[in-house]
């Protein structure tokens, strides 16, 4: 099987110079989600143009496809019905699952010069642990994240708390919000202390938390998960506890989409979100804000997240080849430095932070620097092999532990079970 | 004869498009679901075989699969009597000789043109929690916020509500057509009678447009289980599966999932739903309806 893909890609290497050389444009088309604020499409078809006047012999159609969900659906119905878009941004967590459906090729065949070795050595080793498996390469980080806190300065300031301070621990921080949160004397409240969304990306929060409680939500094969630890059901604790007990945490479920919008109208005093979120507030952020890494329990961490390039199995060589050169073209030093100033994802490869942009655009905000900062102590996004239905299973628990109608002990046990039941076929 | 051969060769070309249509897109669909429904799910390395009834037996045990049919059945007892009871006040509300009656009519008839994506990103906004629009009313009156689609209790009620608001206009018009085809002597004879307003709409318009109300029942009983873009758009069937409806489930499990045998016999379980409530509407309740 290692072979064959091998084999494949070589052979692909072999017939895409010729076809490319002997004119003809070579046409493929580009599926990419957005999974944040910001002009993100008109920022991409850019990227594109700029391909195509360099690469006059490759024609890219960069298609908007929707939320990485929606993406994944597109990606692989077309898959099933024989053409599927030569190359996507999806999630690097549907790795296992892409694999199954043989829906996608390994890497590792186009990397052929010292250049290309040197440019795919380089990318941040935490954001390869969910692009490789098995001593394959599958996907290549493009959009990639981590979680980190934002938090409003002026807020601060009012709640009479040093501006310049984050929450460096998770006592700090539930102390912190407690003085953030904003009541009546009925009780109810105009601003919370900090949002942590639950809807999405709810198992993504919930892996941070259970990170800084010192375990991992599965193993790195993606064929066994581990929701029932203690220190899982911990930081489910004290999630829900910022609820339902010190209540400086909306009640109920909060929406992903709308988080940043909260924070921007004041309606929180911080945030965990994505990175990817940090152009989109800096540029509608009517206040001063601070970025920080994560608060620690027993240690820091978050895990890293967002979307890898995947091209399809089912193309001609030429068309992978072509996928290939963009794909690499796209995550140049240069170019991934332009694309984390555009929209806040980490620089993908350490190159992209030698950059003159990148130096200049750190020394004048240097809180676009703390995801990569963090990813010292990032840990691979939870994924296994039915990643979708496993992601479910958690999400939905966690869900019914916000919204009170489970204690997070029983809802990580019943997680658990249903993961087994899931990943038993794949041992 | 052979005009009487002709005129049948004729009558089936005639009918051909729609059939060949119909086959392809709605018979065949349904008849290959039952078929798949018996099969495993193919994967590359493993591929489709048959497996009896072992997907409906995956099905009795799915906590997820019962929790959709019963918030299906509670979305469709919110949305049927609330969507026709709101149509029919509208309908014979707008058929008087009111001021502004256009105005009115068209007011009421506004949600059905949207597109359902538009509806629930609207009604997202008006239920979003501190700056929603609904927030800002129940704020203004001192009332405490409540998270409306975050919480178990509310969130299926508050997509219900979207739905009734959709639906109701579209039915209104059928009520109104079907007013106005009521002859004018009627309600001339009623007056004279000295009838009030209530006992000329009990016993004169109400069973007249019964035909119409079993017609609206119908669709009202098919949307009610065809309805899921505002699922996806509002809550994507959260939190914790409260507002997941059975087509909703259909979906994940087909398109988020890929498990496409499973999928096949939920599907079959919905069709099935659907042909019983079709048999009694038109088998049972058409006998009923029409006023002699």
């Amino acid at each position: 099987m290692d072979r064959r893909h091998f084999l494949a890609g070589s052979a692909a290497a072999a017939l895409a110079r010729p076809a490319l050389a002997q004119g003809g444009p070579t046409e493929f088309s580009f599926f990419y989600p957005v999974a944040v604020g910001g002009a993100i499409t008109r920022v991409i078809d850019s990227y594109a143009g700029d391909f195509a006047r360099e690469n006059p012999g490759i024609k890219v159609t960069p298609v908007y496809a929707g939320t990485y969900q929606e993406t994944l659906v597109k990606v692989l119905t077309a898959h099933k019905s024989g053409t599927p878009p030569t190359l996507s941004v999806l999630l690097s967590t549907d790795m296992f699952t892409l694999i199954d459906e043989e829906a996608i090729v390994p890497l590792d065949g186009f990397v052929k010069t010292d250049a290309d070795k040197t440019w795919l050595g380089d990318f941040f080793p935490a954001f390869m642990l969910n692009s490789q498996t098995a001593g394959q390469t599958w996907g290549l980080p493009f959009q990639r994240s981590t979680i980190v806190l934002y938090w409003n300065k002026a807020l601060f300031r009012q709640a009479g708390l040093d501006p310049e301070k984050p929450p460096a621990t998770w006592a700090e921080h539930a102390a912190f919000v407690e003085r953030l949160t904003k009541r009546d004397a009925a009780g109810n409240v105009s601003q919370w202390g900090t949002q942590i969304p639950s809807t999405g990306f709810g198992y993504w929060m919930l892996q941070a938390l259970a990170i800084e409680a010192g375990e991992v939500l599965a193993n790195q094969e993606g064929d066994r998960t581990f929701f029932d630890k203690p220190g899982v059901v911990e930081a489910l604790q004290y999630w829900v506890d910022l609820a339902q007990k010190s209540k400086v945490y909306p009640p109920g479920i909060v929406e992903w989409g709308t988080t940043p919008r909260d924070f921007l109208e004041g309606k929180t005093a911080m945030m965990w979100t994505t990175t990817g979120n940090l152009t989109n507030i800096r540029t509608n952020a009517r206040f001063d804000f601070g970025v920080a890494m994560l608060p620690a329990g027993k240690r820091r961490g978050s895990p890293t997240g967002g979307g890898n390039f995947s091209i399809a199995k089912k193309a001609t060589p030429a068309q992978q080849e072509a996928a290939f050169r963009f794909a690499r073209w796209m995550t140049q030093p240069e170019r991934a430095a332009r694309w984390s100033i555009d929209t806040g994802y980490v620089g993908v490869s350490r190159a992209a932070y030698g950059t003159a942009a990148m130096k200049d655009y750190l020394a004048g905000f240097p809180a676009a620097a703390v995801a990569r900062d963090q990813l010292e102590f990032a840990v691979a996004e939870l994924s296994t092999h039915e990643n979708q239905r496993v992601t479910k299973a958690l999400g939905d628990n966690i869900q019914a532990v916000l919204t009170g109608s489970k204690a997070p002990d029983r809802a990580m046990r019943d997680a658990q079970a249903e993961a087994e039941r899931i990943l038993r076929p794949y041992r | 004869m052979k005009s009487r051969l002709s005129a049948a060769v004729h009558g089936w070309l005639l009918l051909l498009p729609a059939m060949a249509l119909l086959v392809a897109f709605t018979h065949w669909p349904a008849v290959a679901s039952l078929v798949e429904s018996f099969t495993s799910t193919p994967r590359p390395r493993r591929p489709s075989r048959f497996v009896g009834v072992a997907n409906y037996e995956q099905m009795l045990a799915d906590p997820v699969f019962w929790q959709s049919l019963v918030n299906n059945l509670r979305f469709a007892l919110g949305t049927i009597p609330l969507a026709i009871g709101l149509a029919l006040l509208m309908a014979v509300w707008v058929n008087d000789r009111i001021p502004g009656r256009t105005f009115a009519r068209m007011a009421y008839f506004t949600p059905t043109i949207l597109p359902m994506i538009a509806v629930a990103n609207i009604w997202l906004f008006f239920y979003t929690p501190q700056y929603g629009l609904l927030e800002q009313v129940t704020a203004a009156l001192g009332l405490p916020s409540h998270n409306w689609l975050g919480s178990r209790e509310t969130a299926l009620a508050a997509v219900t509500l979207v739905a009734v608001w959709k639906e109701a206009g579209f039915f209104m018009i059928f009520y109104l057509a079907a007013l106005q085809g009521i002859s004018p002597t009627l309600a001339e004879a009623a007056a004279l009678e000295g009838a009030s307003r209530w006992t000329f709409f009990r016993r004169v318009q109400f069973p007249l447009l019964m035909p119409t109300t079993l017609f609206v029942l119908i669709n009202a009983v098919i949307n009610a289980f065809r309805t899921v873009d505002h699922i996806i758009v509002m809550t994507r069937g959260g939190p914790d599966n409260a507002t997941s409806l059975l087509l909703f489930y259909v979906y994940q499990v087909g398109f988020n999932f890929w498990d496409t045998s499973y999928a096949a016999a939920l599907t079959v379980v919905l069709l099935v739903m659907l042909a019983v409530a079709a048999l009694v509407q038109y088998g049972w309740l058409e006998r009923r309806v029409h006023y002699r």
